[in-house]
């Protein structure tokens, strides 16, 4: 096995997407400031402490705060973010909590979870209102970009309904299968090194693909 | 021919006694319960068409939205029968109480189910996943013509061992060597090979099995399994997919332990605690090992298809006589956990 520093076939190790997931929400954290930073959330189960020489955990990004409103977001690119989501739920302004299918809060949840079977991160995210009622796949899709959309129609992107793997609790999941041939393509960037990318930039370079279908964008300055 | 343990799996099955729950009932008197013979390795929703007809005079007006229960815990239905029974029931209840609902499904538990088709997508998936692990790739799967996918799930709701037997060689699924398992290949060469490149290179050295692992802890030794604690909710058993690497050493016999203990450290035997502040209760030096002991966990009980399995066991026997139709191993442990 390689020394674990880079990637050649598109895989990914656990013990590299450790090292690729702190990579990421270290760059994430310096030039994505318009988001909250993205948290790593150990698996230490409750009932079992699993190995901790590989400490394996998983990538959470929560309480994303979605304004759903009638006027198309003029930069149709990303998701409408309210811009006190940074804030806790204390400073969240009532009025926007009506019931009111214009207006209402949408709050999302995205963790990036390695997959020992398919050995690539999958990409698993809820939505739900203030009261906590999950939302329907349907309304999500109302809250994504409508460039996001036409993603999902074009190619072969699914959202399947699944358990999150440690929760015990429903959640959506792009489904990863594939995953590791358009890894491989994005690092057929020189001839020299061939296939090969740096753990590193392992889970910016997915993201920047999968984040799109999710309406998150990351920065070009992060691929760096 | 398949093989009689082979056999021993497709025929397994557990007698339920389903009962409506009250808040369904909407009739006097109450339906008596449903009695039913669900096979092991199928699924709770598949029997839908044989309960309904019990309790559908008795149901309130509305749609249905099905799902079970046992002792309140909301069953996941994509878990195959036999599983939940082995993982549930520490003492086996027969037959086993299961509560029925045809509303309020809790959604925010338990993924949706829209009846066979829910239960067919998971299982092809499933296969498809398990297949990744096995042979590298799922193509095998995708490339499965619509009827032959239709055949074969059809086969596994019917218990067709013989239906099942004929389809699954076209999925090219990568043998594991095994000297132990009657050569089920004597009797028909052809469905039976294993096509991949260790065919080639000649014995597998290294495989990825397939493996779901649902564990169960518990804090105290226990004498008889009705001591075992109840369940009261699905974060009381931690569950595990992912797959087992399955060494092959010259000599070295890779059992189910080790299989086991290679995806829970934290029981291996021979390992010693080595935290410092880990201290023994005893007071003894000389009793340092039976200290150490206590300090790590241990596996109690590990079943697979209801059978109580010895741990010593060929790891490979049980792959290729124990594994769910889908290719998956699904193991229920029950584990003494580390003192701390």
């Amino acid at each position: 096995m390689n020394s674990g520093r880079e990637v050649s076939d598109g895989r990914l190790t656990v013990e590299g997407f450790s090292v690729a997931a702190r990579a990421f929400a270290d760059k994430w954290k310096i030039h994505n400031q318009s988001f909250p930073p993205w948290s790593w959330v150990p698996l230490i189960n409750r009932t079992l402490h699993l190995s901790n020489q590989q400490e394996e955990g998983y990538l959470s990004l929560e309480e994303i705060l979605i304004l759903s409103s009638l006027e198309e977001s003029p930069e149709d690119e990303s998701l409408n973010v309210a811009t006190d989501c940074l804030e806790k739920e204390e400073s969240v302004d009532h009025t926007i909590l009506v019931q009111n299918q214009e207006n209402e809060a949408h709050y999302y949840d995205f963790h990036i979870v390695y997959s020992s079977s398919y050995k690539v991160p999958v990409l698993y995210f809820r939505g739900y209102c203030s009261g906590g009622q999950p939302l329907s796949l349907d309304v999500i899709k109302k809250d994504l970009p409508s460039c996001s959309v036409s993603l999902l129609h074009e190619s072969k992107w699914t959202f399947i309904t699944q358990e999150h793997p440690y929760l015990n609790r429903p959640w959506f999941k792009l489904h990863p299968c594939g995953t590791e041939d358009w890894i491989k393509l994005l690092s057929q960037s020189s001839i020299s090194t061939g296939c090969q990318m740096p753990v590193d930039l392992y889970l910016v370079s997915w993201f920047s693909v999968v984040g799109q279908v999710v309406g998150l964008r990351i920065p070009l300055e992060m691929l760096n | 021919m398949a093989n009689e343990a082979v056999k021993y799996v497709w025929e397994g099955a557990i007698p339920l006694q389903i009962h409506l729950h009250k808040s369904d009932v909407a009739s006097h008197p109450a339906p008596p319960p449903a009695l039913v013979l669900a096979p092991r390795i199928g699924y709770l929703p598949l029997l839908i068409p044989l309960i309904k007809p019990y309790f559908k005079d008795s149901l309130p007006p509305g749609e249905d939205s099905i799902w079970f229960d046992y002792k309140g815990v909301p069953l996941k239905w994509y878990i195959p029968t036999g599983v939940l029974f082995d993982l549930l029931c520490a003492e086996p209840e027969r037959p086993w109480n299961l509560t029925v609902h045809f509303r309020g499904y809790p959604s925010n538990i338990l993924i949706p189910c829209e009846g066979e088709d829910s239960v067919k997508w998971n299982f092809v998936n499933s296969l498809k996943e398990a297949q990744y692990i096995i042979n590298g790739n799922c193509k095998n799967v995708m490339n499965m013509s619509q009827s032959d996918q239709e055949d074969l799930w059809t086969s596994v709701m019917n218990g067709d061992l013989d239906a099942y037997t004929k389809l699954s060689p076209k999925l090219k699924m990568a043998t594991i060597e095994d000297d132990f398992s009657r050569k089920a290949s004597l009797s028909s060469p052809q469905s039976r090979q294993g096509v991949t490149e260790t065919d080639v290179a000649g014995q597998v050295k290294t495989a990825r099995i397939p493996v779901r692992l649902y564990v169960r802890s518990i804090n105290q030794d226990f004498k008889n399994l009705e001591d075992v604690p109840e369940i009261d909710t699905w974060d009381d058993i931690s569950y595990l997919n992912r797959p087992v690497e399955f060494l092959r050493e010259e000599g070295k016999c890779f059992t189910l332990r080790n299989a086991i203990e290679s995806l829970l450290p934290e029981f291996i035997g021979d390992r010693a605690q080595t935290s410092g502040e880990e201290r023994s209760r005893d007071d003894d030096n000389t009793e340092e090992a039976d200290g150490l002991l206590r300090e790590m966990g241990e596996i109690k009980l590990a079943r697979i298809q209801g059978i109580e399995m010895k741990l010593e066991i060929p790891f490979s026997w049980v792959v290729n006589n124990l594994m769910n139709p889908e290719f998956y191993l699904h193991i229920s442990v029950l584990v003494k956990a580390p003192q701390r």
